[in-house]
């Protein structure tokens, strides 16, 4: 064995490959760097519609590279640029207005009319927190206060004068200590919304108890307030948002409840199948939800606070009830 | 003894985070996941980043409001709470929402978040990965502060609570996927995007002097797999390395040490890469140096 000295050039096919090429990687690079720093926008004609060629060039070349080449950096190189032009080209969503308006058009009354099975069982659930919360504070004022936290009730307890207790449903104000507590419990409820959605993949259990509890706090408000002949007004104050808020509340819960359920009863499918495709569904049922906790924030804070009549609060709840129901249950013509 | 007979029967693949991913083209990109310790990474940076708005936002209410009485600090108080609940809720969606599927923290980690289908990451979806936060990392924080708060709680509920909620949030590291609670609901998987640039090549590289040029028997000691990780140490160009590897290959092929390490591997990497290359087109794929050339 020896090693001797030699002149003449190695050759091999990476080499050649590289020297064909090249110039149409760079290229490709430079396209796909220039979408993920900025957007698809900032390309000019020519470079957008070489995009899908370079593409598909650069894959075949990639496969080439690994059955004829060594060259591990080239084969390196090959796939990172592959991967990140499939994801520019593959990977990204349509332009933000179009998805909205399939969102609004199609998904959202889609989504939430296909959880109606589950949406019932979190009405029935809140009907029943409601009722019980009611008829224990009824029977004994103890219970409200373990069932209110502390911060929540502000002043409306079994303790408070019916004068008072007007006094905080008719509170126009906007600027009070009223409003702040209205955003408090805007984000409250809506964090609420989301942990039961979440809690659904439990099995669906914790979502039920968080339901039941909901429903335990409002039927607990509902006992401080009608005995102290205030039911209707109280009715007026927390359905005017009430309706799409709990309605929300609700939905949310139901569409924990399809996850749970698909992870626990996944049917033909394998477990992990079913809860994807249980998953995508209730994930536009939540963006759904989210939209409404948004306008139920809105009606809290500026329609109670400007709206002080009766009448007017109730028609703009079971308006809003009416609305929703509508748009999520009307049949309406597959696209 | 039993147990020490299984480990060197039972050997395992290594257990990879490269997972095949085929195009609709039909070419296996071959996707390399994100590790856990840079997922938690990508989240550590996002919270500090969420944290640091969020103090930063006080301090700036707090200046521009903070002399105003009673009714602006009501005002203060709305805007903060609605900053909290966006912040909370809207960073990682709103992000991953958007053309590049990743936070700040997911990004400065070079990961991204996909559809384990390769479809488009819906919006639904990332809403759903995201939501399942709740019961990941604030169950098990709002348990924590709970404990905090109140003393007198039950020690044993309060461990249980810890133990029920750290299934979640250990999630990731139970499964091959690496997938949180989160990506399992919504089909999702988060992967490691590099950018790199193409290195020289080493074959065809101009030299100024005399190649080595190499006996068959010299070129028949290495495989595909060796070539490569020599590939992997030129291109490092780490002088310790190349040392070592220089000398055992010297070694093996009872070649005359002329203090050139550098050239000499340059070389006989060429001639090594140019023969297997050749081998390999006329049907005799080498794998490694255990094969039979």
């Amino acid at each position: 064995m020896s090693a001797s000295l030699g002149a003449e050039p190695i050759l091999v096919n990476a080499t050649r490959f590289r020297l064909a090429n090249e110039a149409d990687w760079a290229r490709l690079e430079r396209i796909v760097g220039t979408i993920e720093k900025k957007s698809v926008r900032a390309l000019d004609d020519d470079d957008l519609l070489a995009l899908p060629v370079l593409y598909r060039g650069a894959l075949s070349s990639l496969s080439v590279a690994r059955e004829t080449s060594l060259d591990r950096a080239l084969v390196r190189y090959l796939e990172q640029l592959c991967t990140r032009a499939y994801f520019q080209i593959y990977g990204v969503q349509t332009s933000g207005w179009r998805q909205l308006r399939a969102f609004v058009a199609q998904g959202w009354p889609d989504a939430i009319a296909g959880l109606a099975r589950e949406t019932l069982a979190a009405l029935m659930l809140t009907v029943f927190g409601t009722i019980l919360g009611y008829l224990l504070v009824r029977h004994d004022a103890g219970w409200f206060y373990d069932i209110i936290p502390d911060g929540l009730a502000a002043g409306r307890d079994p303790a408070a004068s019916a004068a008072s207790l007007r006094a905080t449903l008719y509170d126009g104000g906007g600027d009070g200590p009223l409003a702040t507590l209205a955003t408090a419990l805007f984000t409250h409820n809506s964090q609420v919304a989301l942990f039961a959605f979440a809690l659904g993949f439990a099995f669906a259990v914790p979502t039920a108890l968080l339901l039941v509890y909901n429903g335990l706090m409002l039927g607990a408000f509902f006992a401080v307030f009608v005995p102290k002949g205030l039911g209707g007004e109280f009715g007026g104050w927390l359905l005017i948002h009430g309706t799409t808020e709990l309605f929300a509340i609700m939905l949310a819960g139901a569409a924990g409840f399809r996850i749970g359920m698909a992870v626990a009863f996944p049917g033909r499918l394998s477990r992990i199948d079913s809860a994807v495709s249980a998953g995508r569904s209730a994930g536009v049922a939540m963006a759904g939800v989210i939209l409404m906790l948004l306008v139920a924030g809105l009606l809290e804070g500026i329609g109670r606070q400007t709206i002080l009549v009766d009448w007017q609060r109730y028609l703009i709840a079971f308006g809003m009830l009416a609305g929703w129901l509508v748009y999520f249950y009307t049949p309406r013509r597959r696209a | 003894m039993i147990w020490r007979r299984k480990k060197t029967t039972e050997r395992r693949a290594p257990k990879s985070l490269r997972r095949s991913f085929v195009t609709p083209e039909g070419v296996d990109l071959q996707l390399d996941l994100g590790g856990a310790g840079e997922r938690a990474g990508a989240f550590l940076v996002d919270l500090l980043l969420i944290l640091a708005i969020l103090i930063g936002g006080t301090l700036l209410l707090w200046l521009i409001f903070g002399n105003i009485e009673e009714s602006g600090a009501s005002a203060v108080a709305i805007l903060w709470l609605l900053g909290f609940f966006v912040l909370r809720n809207g960073w990682f969606t709103l992000f991953e929402m958007g053309g590049r599927g990743a936070t700040p923290g997911k990004r400065l980690m070079g990961l991204r978040v996909v559809a384990r289908d390769g479809a488009r990451l819906t919006g639904g979806a990332v809403i759903v990965r995201n939501a399942m936060r709740e019961i990941e990392i604030f169950l098990p924080l709002s348990f924590l502060a709970f404990r905090g708060s109140e003393n007198a709680a039950d020690t044993a509920l309060t461990v249980c609570a810890l133990l029920w909620s750290g299934i979640f949030l250990f999630f990731p590291l139970f499964n091959r996927d690496r997938l949180r609670v989160g990506d399992l609901l919504a089909g999702t998987w988060v992967v490691h995007i590099v950018r790199s640039t193409l290195g020289r090549d080493l074959v065809a590289a101009q030299i100024n002097r005399e190649r080595w040029t190499f006996s068959d028997d010299a070129l028949d000691l290495y495989g595909i797999y060796e070539l490569q990780t020599l590939e992997d140490v030129l291109r490092r160009g780490e002088t310790g390395a190349i040392r070592t590897v220089a000398t055992s290959i010297r070694h093996k092929a009872g070649l005359p040490d002329h203090g050139d390490d550098y050239d000499f591997l340059f070389d006989y990497y060429a001639a090594l890469c140019a023969r297997l290359e050749r081998d390999m087109l006329l049907g005799r794929r080498r794998a490694d140096k255990f094969q039979a050339a």
